[in-house]
């Protein structure tokens, strides 16, 4: 498409289409090779990540430990924790190597551990299906194409004009005309196509993350109700923007009651996406998730490319590997996330004996502190 | 004419040969790896065991068997430890199961419950249980792919010329991990 435009653009103005192409694929490389070697560090940088290690959050660590064995991914992904309370969680990096995975603290103290699996399970599927490079050629593409359009759009119309008067003076401009009508229309048409393509991209891939997800918990149910979490939530993410939706587990920009055959969102609905994953009663495989798509949207098409569907049959397991009541509760849950990070903040903790939590901010300089609910003195 | 098509297919079957060795040899790398990763889990977890014995003991006076039944079992996972999968599989289910118990009757000793240094152990184990089982489920697949490739037609001919011999699977019996830990709280 991009190769398209720059090759009539440059038909018009060069003469040859070839000047014009060059230029698109100077271009098109430079986005994209910023975007391959910057892309996670800005990406992360923008959401204001912070990186944590496995002291900080042992079940976290250890649940994207769990996902990343179970993926088979070679290693292990950095961490990162955003705070904010908005549910969220995206992945990042170029390539499987190079890759993390971020979660905003709201979401890190809502879920139970077999959603938080659910979860991490969909960003480690983006890593190891390579979304993140993907969709960052994608974006890529298209952001170039918007420009390309954009100046093309400016340029046709200020040499408009001037171009008229040489055709009339040399007489047969009709083989030019054709051009530029063309010229036109794919100006006009290729950033909407484009936008389309890149959504209808990204909501497979979704879909994608959701069925291998399933697939390494073997607990479509961890993600389902994550999701529905997720679902019923309404404050939105402070730190996303346009360009760093698609990375997200669900689109950050999105509004109540958004219609089911949304061509324009970046995500397929949440409600659809949960009654799929509940719908796969036979089994874990992306067999059994494809049979569950067709059956939610009563059609034929499949969602899973054949080739990935290989696999034999698949069985489900049962919630928790572990008698789950003696998890941590949504409480004990929100505690350690604050405590968590407190620390990052370089805050010291120290408990007192009554049980109060005294947050030491960093830049203290007495040498004891006095509890404020008891009055015991604490040294720091 | 003749001799450019026997050129030609000789050409595209020593290609296809290649492919497929590769193929094979790839798979046969990650089950590889798959095996020396359960290796890794099913270590940590017999590293954790003396360790959440040692925190245990001081609360479980009345527990003596669950805890020489989870010693036992750590004994003989690690003497098979150098076995093929069948044999380990059924060492480590044992432990699992031995595992299960103890952690099902820790509830009936609310102190316990509160021992932070037992809580980071709980959440070692369970981690620890979750990263077998997801490793176990990773080789299977891989197992799962190699086999397929060694035995389907045409790959197996290349496989039973080089030497490429079916794995074997880790398989827990189902009824011993699936089953739910009975309590009864009285």
């Amino acid at each position: 498409m991009l190769l398209l435009v720059g090759y009539f653009l440059g038909l018009y103005f060069f003469g040859s289409g070839i000047g014009g192409l060059i230029i698109a694929l100077v271009v098109w490389g430079v986005m994209s090779l910023f975007a391959f070697f910057q892309g996670d560090n800005i990406l992360l940088a923008l959401s204001r990540a912070k990186k944590i290690s496995r002291d900080d959050h042992p079940r976290l660590y250890n649940v994207v430990e769990e996902m990343k064995i179970a993926s088979g991914l070679e290693k292990m992904p950095d961490i990162y924790i955003i705070d904010d309370p908005a549910l969220n969680a995206f992945a990042t990096g170029r390539d499987p190597n190079r890759a993390a995975v971020a979660i905003t603290s709201g979401l890190l103290q809502k879920l139970n551990r077999d959603e938080l699996q659910g979860v991490i399970g969909h960003e480690i599927s983006h890593i190891k299906n390579r979304d993140v490079l993907l969709m960052a050629i994608t974006a890529v593409l298209l952001g170039t194409i918007v420009i390309l359009a954009w100046y093309a759009t400016r340029i046709l119309f200020f040499s408009g004009m001037a171009g008229n008067r040489r055709s009339s003076s040399s007489g047969g401009g009709s083989g030019q005309i054709v051009i530029l009508v063309l010229a036109i229309v794919l100006v006009v048409l290729a950033p909407i196509m484009a936008q389309l393509i890149y959504f209808a991209i990204s909501r497979k891939r979704e879909y994608l993350a959701d069925a291998s997800s399933a697939l390494y918990t073997r607990y479509p149910e961890g993600l389902a109700s994550a999701l529905e979490k997720l679902a019923a939530s309404t404050s939105q993410l402070k730190s996303a923007n346009k360009a760093t939706a698609p990375m997200y587990i669900i689109n950050p920009f999105r509004k109540k009651g958004m219609s089911a055959s949304d061509l324009t969102s970046t995500h397929p609905p949440i409600s659809e996406r949960i009654r799929i994953l509940r719908s796969m009663a036979g089994g874990a495989s992306f067999v059994d998730y494809d049979q569950a798509y067709r059956q939610v949207h009563k059609t034929s098409r499949r969602i899973v490319p054949a080739s990935a569907m290989a696999t034999g049959a698949i069985g489900l397991r049962a919630a928790g590997l572990e008698v789950t009541e003696k998890e941590p509760d949504e409480i004990q849950r929100a505690r350690e996330t604050s405590d968590l990070l407190w620390r990052r903040s370089d805050y010291k903790t120290i408990t007192c004996d009554c049980g109060t939590k005294l947050r030491v901010p960093p830049g203290f300089k007495a040498s004891s502190i006095r509890c404020p609910h008891c009055g015991r003195i604490n040294p720091i | 004419m003749i001799w450019y098509i026997i050129v030609g297919v000789v050409v595209i079957l020593i290609i296809a040969f290649v492919v497929t060795y590769n193929g094979l040899v790839r798979l046969r790398n990650q089950v590889k790896n798959a095996w020396a990763q359960i290796d890794v889990q099913l270590k940590r977890r017999h590293d954790l065991i003396p360790n959440l014995i040692e925190t245990v003991k001081g609360y479980m006076k009345y527990e003596r068997e669950t805890l020489e039944a989870i010693t036992k079992a750590r004994n003989l996972a690690q003497q098979a430890a150098s076995s093929g999968p069948a044999v380990r599989a059924k060492a480590e289910t044992e432990l699992s199961s031995a595992l299960a118990r103890l952690l099902a009757v820790v509830e009936n000793y609310p102190d316990l419950k509160a021992n932070q240094n037992f809580l980071a152990l709980q959440e070692e184990l369970t981690s620890t249980e979750n990263k077998i089982s997801f490793s176990r489920q990773y080789y299977n697949d891989s197992v799962l792919s190699y086999n397929n490739k060694t035995q389907m037609f045409p790959s197996n001919m290349v496989a039973s010329m080089t030497g490429f011999k079916a794995s074997e699977f880790f398989e827990v019996s189902v009824a011993g991990e699936r089953e739910a830990p009975k309590v009864s709280f009285t």
